[in-house]
């Protein structure tokens, strides 16, 4: 019986700012130790859910207003194109060697598990089609996107998490500058851009460690693997791998950039925005990942 | 002209501005007074926008800067300056760029030559070695930061510009540099300027008019001489402790 109460209490005195919160929470205070607890612990549920819903359309309605921004900003294309070539450039650099390693790293594995389901019945060729299309369909992109949430979603977030509680983004709007095209649009445009190219060498590089490696396990010939890759691709397969590290840049630099636009309180908000930016953008990754390829592989 | 009238602020459950009328005539210079937490900042966000009153309203240049709209409201920016509390600089830029992006002019930040000299020009008025452009602000002191902000707000030669606490943290030589620069920019170009302060000597000096806030509304705004002979309770309970403390400050 106690439990429930102090629940409903706290959750009422958390959530004391709206006028409808403060409705419930006198209905928390009336019924405190009283023969209405049950009715209580029954509100419980309905509130929170309420909050949800209301903090859900609270975040949409911001993220919305962040992309009016960045489609209005689009114009001042003098100001951000510049800024837009040096991100790309910096976030292209910087990603090269864990891009090359995680790409090296698959393939190889790739390599070694077709290996080992393989059998003798069928032909060494299915080797080269099992690798090629495993890497370009799945793996390529979705690693790449999944270690660059956590390398760039981190640091957009952190960046401009920083730039909000130190006024610096105040700073950009006092001198009538539009934050969206000196912030926000180049970092979102090279996350457009920067994925899909990032993936295309990851396929490369993985395809290559794994026809490397797939020679060390079993005695498949350059000729059968190139003809294995071939045999079953379509050209569809490398415009799938390029569609996905671009849906995938986009929605981990958009996340970023609002989390991080929108953070508050100091070095602990930005160490939430940052932590939020990471999960939600591996989250979406997940989720889109499984809506293209219902949408786009049928 | 700024123009702020029946101004209301709360944040959460704490009332901030609780109805404050203030205004700064064209050409003139008013020091903001008050003390701290009395919402002086938050009163100078105001008037450039960054923050938006719950009711009331607030004009410059004969503007309306609630309903203006986002893109006036951005030219009219161009010719506010606001020189933050902590400085606000772009930490990811050399000093040079931080002060070359207050050039809002497009033509004028592009040029190479105009930008280098302009912000040459400016480090000197706030008396900042030339070798300071290519420094990052965390390389700097604090007082320096603070000058490179006022040298960033003075960069675009704005109309209106907003001081927030220009002259706190600095040494007393670099206060009267700022102190002057204030006063000048006022007299020789006719800048119309709002300087929150809580050096009343300074305020005096500089200031052609001056403000007190406190509680939530203006106790009182008027010249230094309205000030002296105030009897309101609040100015003189400000006026007293400030020049009892302030040798003590120096
Ligand atoms: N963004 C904000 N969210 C919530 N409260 C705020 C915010 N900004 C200011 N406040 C509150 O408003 C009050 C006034 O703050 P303000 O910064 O204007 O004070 P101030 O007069 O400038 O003081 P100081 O001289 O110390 O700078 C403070 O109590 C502060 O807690
Ligand atoms: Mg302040």
């Amino acid at each position: 019986m106690e439990g429930p109460a102090r629940v409903g209490g706290t959750i009422g005195a958390a959530t004391g700012e709206t006028g409808c919160d403060a409705h419930w929470a006198g209905w928390t205070s009336v019924s405190w130790g009283s023969t209405i607890l049950p009715m209580n612990a029954v509100l419980v549920f309905p509130r929170f859910i309420g909050r949800a819903v209301l903090g859900g359309f609270t975040q949409l309605g911001r993220f919305s207003l962040l992309t009016f921004e960045i489609i209005r900003g689009l114009r001042e294309w003098r100001i951000w194109l510049p800024r837009t070539i040096t991100e790309m450039a910096s976030v292209g650099m910087g990603s090269l060697f864990i891009v090359i390693l995680i790409a090296s790293f698959t393939g190889a594995v790739t390599a070694f598990q077709a290996g080992y389901q393989w059998q003798t019945s069928l032909p060494l060729y299915v080797l080269g089609t099992l690798i090629v299309s495993n890497i370009v369909l799945e793996l390529g992109p979705v690693l790449v996107g999944l270690v660059l949430a956590g390398r760039i979603g981190a640091r957009y977030a952190a960046e401009l998490g920083t730039m909000r509680v130190t006024e610096q983004i105040d700073a950009l709007d006092s001198l009538g500058r539009s934050p969206a095209s000196h912030l926000i649009i180049p970092r979102v445009i090279t996350g457009f851009v920067m994925l899909p190219v990032l993936t295309i060498l990851a396929d490369l590089v993985a395809i290559l460690v794994g026809w490397y490696s797939v020679k060390q396990v079993l005695p498949i010939t350059d000729a059968d693997f190139i003809y294995g890759a071939q045999y079953y691709y379509r050209p569809f397969d490398g415009y799938y791998s390029i569609i996905k590290a671009f849906f995938f840049g986009g929605a981990i630099t958009l996340i970023s950039c609002y989390t991080g636009f929108n953070t508050k309180q100091g070095a602990e908000g930005v160490g939430r925005a940052v932590t939020a930016a990471v999960v939600a953008s591996m989250v979406i990754i997940l989720v889109l990942n499984a809506t293209l390829a219902r949408v786009l592989l049928n | 002209m700024i123009e702020l009238i029946g101004v209301h602020k709360r944040f959460g459950e704490q009332v901030v501005l609780d109805g404050v009328d203030f205004d700064v005539r064209e050409g003139e210079t008013v020091a903001l007074l008050g003390a701290s937490g009395s919402g002086k900042s938050v009163l100078l966000k105001h008037i450039n926008g960054l923050i938006h009153p719950d009711a009331g309203q607030v004009i410059v240049d004969g503007q309306n800067v609630v309903t203006i709209g986002r893109k006036n409201l951005a030219r009219l920016r161009t010719q506010i300056g606001y020189v933050f509390q902590n400085g606000a600089l772009f930490d990811s830029m050399d000093v040079f760029e931080n002060i070359r992006l207050g050039l809002s002019d497009e033509t004028q930040y592009t040029d190479a030559e105009f930008s280098q000299d302009r912000v040459t020009e400016c480090l000197r008025l706030v008396n900042l070695p030339p070798e300071t452009a290519k420094k990052f602000p965390a390389e700097l002191s604090g007082g320096m930061r603070k000058r490179v902000g006022i040298a960033r707000a003075i960069a675009g030669r704005p109309k209106y510009l907003l001081y927030d606490e220009p002259t706190s943290g600095l040494d007393p030589v670099n206060a009267d540099i700022i102190d002057q620069l204030v006063k000048q920019l006022d007299n020789e170009l006719g800048v119309t300027s709002v300087m929150v302060t809580h050096d009343v000597r300074g305020a005096f000096r500089v200031a052609d008019r001056l403000a007190l806030l406190s509680e939530g509304t203006m106790a009182l705004q008027g010249t230094q001489e309205e000030f002296l002979q105030s009897d309101n309770p609040r100015v003189r309970e400000f006026l007293e402790r400030d020049f009892h403390t302030a040798p003590v400050a120096a």
